[in-house]
């Protein structure tokens, strides 16, 4: 009987993984949708690199010199080459152009307004991301961006057209009845999860139909948001005194929205990082049922979350009315932006400052894609499909580990 | 048929959980394969029966080197498993059970089910079992579903068969059958392998014991050996394993429990009108086979439970219709029966994890904010005092193993000031030396004035730790006992027997 301790692995300071060690689901985001959604920032680094070299792809296909070369590509495969470069590195500089500097011009202010409005496009991404990403943290899919981003818009062009108050007064005011409407109207799926369990995917996706059509039959009616006289289903333009000032002077488009969305990155960071709040919807995000043993009311949790969820939410909604598109109300204000803010906020893997990068990134693609299809006449579809490959790279890491041949992560 | 296990190395990344494991075992032998949790049985058996790939190392059967790519293969070879968790099909019965996997087919693929329920007869009738092939296999007792475990192994002509932690879900007396079947076994010429961290079974039953520590074998030991021998062996050090505690000095009735009765949402009655009571300074011991009412019991003093009738009075308190918090607020602490599911969040880290029931005010949350300092200061004291093997307070408590785990949610719950303590299964899925620290901290609290609850399937742990032991069966108390009542006797109770002069 001998204790041979010098055969010991030295390296095992937790036992092996043992079947009997009673392991149920740990939470809601287990396995590989936990890593979707919070998962690493490399995966997302590498998945837009990734989206970038499958977009140039489709962008060689669509290019009559590319086409054209390949076919004597044999006899000079030099054009060929040539003519692959030309076309990448064109629609990659327009981009450029379009997004950040614009070296076509002349003028320092003409040089760099591309910059500012990919700020400005990125403002109700990063909002209404920052809405998506702090329901994902507290184990909530917020697919309702778009209801609420409606409500939100709705709401605040009502206090700007139904009102005559000086602009300190008035601005606010509408910001607020944004935020207030995009929080009740996520809060209804808050609301319903926790009384009854309904899931709030499917109720935040109906709640985008019930909204859409509330908003259109509002704005299809004389008397509630419809301009007098007009048979459009747009409402009056925003008075002076509700619209975002313009933070460089009337040459730029760039609006105090910017500001809000950077102050909301601050708030929502100290939410989730330092506060007690966001500890106790990061705890029941993580394991709603260690939560509840814990004394945490999880369905009060599911209501706060939706709430400020939606509130972010209606921010963007209140930012697109005020700010981008203050000709008035349509069915069409959040442009999108309701579920791109998905995109930005699984690519910015639910972090606040993560969120920030992805939306400004969005923003600069959405800024760069005109410019693209204006100089390069490159569909701006193109950015479409290059934003969903982010989201499809991301939705399945173990496909971009295996490309970079990355090892799977221990702590996950 | 003789099998042998030559050097068996198995990796999983940086981690050694086989480390060149030798292993022989013979015809009509029980080979006890003894160890921790964690300390790599499992999964060397995992690797016997072809569900993992050894990196290193060969597996003889007969002097004739074998590989196998799935259970297939090693049922083929005459290995055969009766799994702790049962891997039966609950809705068919015990025939189709048998058959499944191995299916005898007749004209056009109908199942010929006569020739399983035969097979099943015949091997119940061989080793005097008493199972009837066509009854469902979720109506049987725990204790049948196991032989209809064996049986299934058997009806593939297996020659080595491999119980893995068998009496886990078996009443002492179930356990007894069990040993007697395998004794049975092993007079026809089976080869067992019987793997186990419950020392009195070891000894009982085996003609020879391994054991394992972190993956390696650590020693042979022959059944004579004394358990603080067998314990020390495993653990690598001496081992206390008798808790010293003083006799108790129970003052007044703090925590009164009166017609308790648990209803889940289908109507189903889980626990039907209990009574207890237990005294400042007393520890009551909560025994019973697994699923008797004991997750309900500790789920309804907490407040977990929605359909709750009756009165649980803690001092001056109702805690009956009170929410979680309330009960919390109120000074009771709980360890979890799951610490994985209900103790712990994985992803936070152990400083997180110590304040996940304190995050509505003081000393962690002032204005809102969590006060970081304060609660890194309290964590790295906590560290220190639970001996809590951790890279830091800043390491995610569902990377620590389990020992360490369950000593976060320990020092969580008694670094308050407790009126009651509600510890369930404490110790499940923990290493010895963290059993001996956590049992010290109970008995600590018990003396400390505080009434302590504690729920444990392990009956040795119920008994070296209670003063007086209450047995629910079905829902119901069977009795209320003192501590030094004989084994059997709470066997008996366990199986709903109450025994003369002891009063519910």
């Amino acid at each position: 009987m001998s204790a041979n301790d010098e055969t010991q692995p030295t390296s095992v300071e937790e036992p092996a993984p043992d079947p009997k060690e009673p392991r149920r689901d740990p939470g809601r985001f287990n396995g590989v949708l936990r890593e979707i959604v919070v998962g690493n920032a490399l995966v997302s680094v590498l998945s837009v690199v990734l989206a970038v070299v499958v977009g140039s792809l489709m962008i060689l296909l669509t290019d009559e010199n590319v086409r054209d070369t390949v076919g004597y590509i044999g006899a000079r495969p030099g054009d060929f080459l040539s003519a692959v470069w030309t076309s990448i590195s064109d629609a990659y500089s327009a981009l450029f152009r379009g997004a950040i500097y614009n070296t076509n011009v002349e003028g320092f202010e003409g040089r760099i307004k591309p910059l500012t409005e990919t700020l400005k496009f990125s403002a109700p991404l990063i909002l209404a991301g920052l809405g998506v990403g702090l329901a994902f943290r507290a184990g909530l899919f917020n697919i309702g961006g778009r209801g609420q981003m409606l409500l939100a818009g709705a709401a605040a062009g009502w206090v700007g057209i139904g009102m005559d108050l000086p602009l300190v007064l008035h601005l606010p005011l509408a910001v607020l009845a944004g935020a207030l409407a995009g929080a009740l109207w996520a809060g209804i799926a808050g609301f319903l999860k926790a009384q009854s369990g309904a899931h709030e995917v499917i109720v935040t996706i109906m709640l985008n139909y019930v909204g859409y059509y509330l908003v259109f039959y509002a704005l299809s009616k004389q008397g509630l948001l419809q301009a007098p006289g007009s048979l459009n289903p747009k409402s009056k333009p925003m008075p002076e005194s509700v619209i975002l000032p313009k933070l460089l002077g009337d040459r730029f488009n760039l609006h105090l929205g910017f500001v809000i969305a950077l102050v909301a990155v601050g708030v929502v960071w100290w939410l989730l990082n330092k506060s007690a709040m966001g500890f106790r919807f990061r705890a029941v995000g993580e394991n709603p049922d260690a939560a509840r043993a814990s004394g945490i009311d999880v369905g009060r949790t599911y209501i706060t979350v939706m709430l400020i969820a939606g509130g972010l939410v209606g921010l963007a909604g209140a930012n697109q009315i005020l700010g981008t598109a203050t000709s008035g109300i349509t069915v069409d204000l959040d442009a999108g932006i309701g579920f791109d803010a998905i995109t930005v906020a699984l690519l910015g893997r639910s972090r606040p400052l993560g969120i920030l990068a992805a939306g400004l990134l969005f923003g600069g693609l959405k800024a760069g894609s005109f410019s693209m299809a204006a100089a390069e006449g490159i569909p701006v579809e193109i950015v479409l499909v290059i934003q969903s490959l982010i989201v499809l790279f991301i939705a399945a890491p173990p496909l971009v580990r295996a490309i970079f041949r990355l090892p799977k992560e221990a702590t996950a | 048929m003789t099998l042998e296990l030559r050097g068996i190395t198995k990796r999983f990344g940086p981690l050694v959980a086989n480390d060149r494991i030798s292993l022989t075992v013979n015809e009509g032998e029980i080979h006890a394969l003894l160890g921790e949790n964690g300390a790599g049985k499992s999964t060397l058996m995992n690797v016997l029966y072809g569900l993992y790939q050894a990196d290193e190392g060969e597996l003889v059967l007969d002097g004739e080197v074998r590989k196998f790519a799935g259970p297939g293969d090693a049922m083929a070879a005459g290995i055969g498993m009766v799994h702790q968790h049962f891997m039966l099909v609950p809705v068919f019965t015990v025939a189709e059970n048998v058959m499944l996997g191995n299916e005898a087919t007749g004209f056009a693929g109908t199942l010929d089910i006569g020739a399983a329920r035969e097979r099943v007869r015949e091997i119940s009738q061989r080793f005097g079992f008493d199972v009837d092939p066509d009854a469902l296999v979720e109506t049987l007792p725990v204790g049948v579903q196991q032989r209809v475990e064996i049986i299934k192994a058997l009806s593939r002509d297996a020659r080595v068969l491999v119980f893995d932690e068998p009496t886990a879900v078996l009443t002492p007396q179930e356990t007894d059958e069990l040993m007697g079947i395998m004794r049975q076994l092993r007079e026809s010429g089976t080869a067992i392998v019987f793997i186990s961290h419950k020392l009195r079974e070891v000894r009982a039953i085996a003609d020879r014991i391994t054991v394992i520590r972190r993956g390696a074998v650590v020693g042979e030991a022959s059944p004579t050996a004394t358990n603080a021998e067998l314990a020390s062996l495993m653990v690598g050090r001496p081992v206390e394993l008798t808790v010293h505690k003083e006799p108790a000095q129970p003052g007044p009735d703090a925590f009164v429990v009166r017609d308790l009765r648990v209803l889940d949402d289908t109507g189903h009655t889980h626990l039907d009108g209990i009574t207890f009571s237990i005294a400042r300074g007393e520890v009551l011991g909560v025994a019973g086979v697994q699923g008797n009412g004991q997750t309900e019991l500790t789920e309804a003093i907490m407040g977990l439970q929605s359909h709750v009738r009756g009165s649980i009075r803690l001092g001056e308190h109702e805690l009956v219709g009170r929410s979680v918090r309330k009960v919390l607020d109120a000074g009771v602490g709980f360890v979890p029966e799951d610490r994985q599911v209900d103790g712990l969040v994985g992803e936070f880290t152990i400083a997180e994890n110590l304040m996940l029931n304190r995050s509505h005010g003081l000393p962690f949350v002032s204005a809102g904010t969590i006060r970081s300092g304060v609660l890194e200061e309290f964590a790295q004291r906590t560290l220190d005092a639970y001996d809590v093997r951790a890279s830091g307070i800043q390491a995610k408590a569902g990377q620590l193993s389990g020992g360490n785990q369950q000593k976060v949610v320990v020092a969580r719950e008694l670094s308050r000031d407790l009126s009651l303590l509600v510890a369930a299964q404490p110790t499940r899925g923990v290493d010895v030396g963290s059993i001996e620290f956590i049992h010290k901290q109970v008995v600590a609290t018990r003396d400390s004035g505080v009434p302590v609850l504690l729920v444990s399937t392990e009956l040795d742990e119920i008994v070296a730790l209670s003063d007086r032991i209450m047995v629910l069966y079905r829902g119901q108390v069977v009795g209320i006992v003192p501590a030094d009542t004989p084994r059997e006797t709470l066997g008996l109770m366990m199986a709903g027997e109450r025994p003369e002069g002891t009063a519910a």
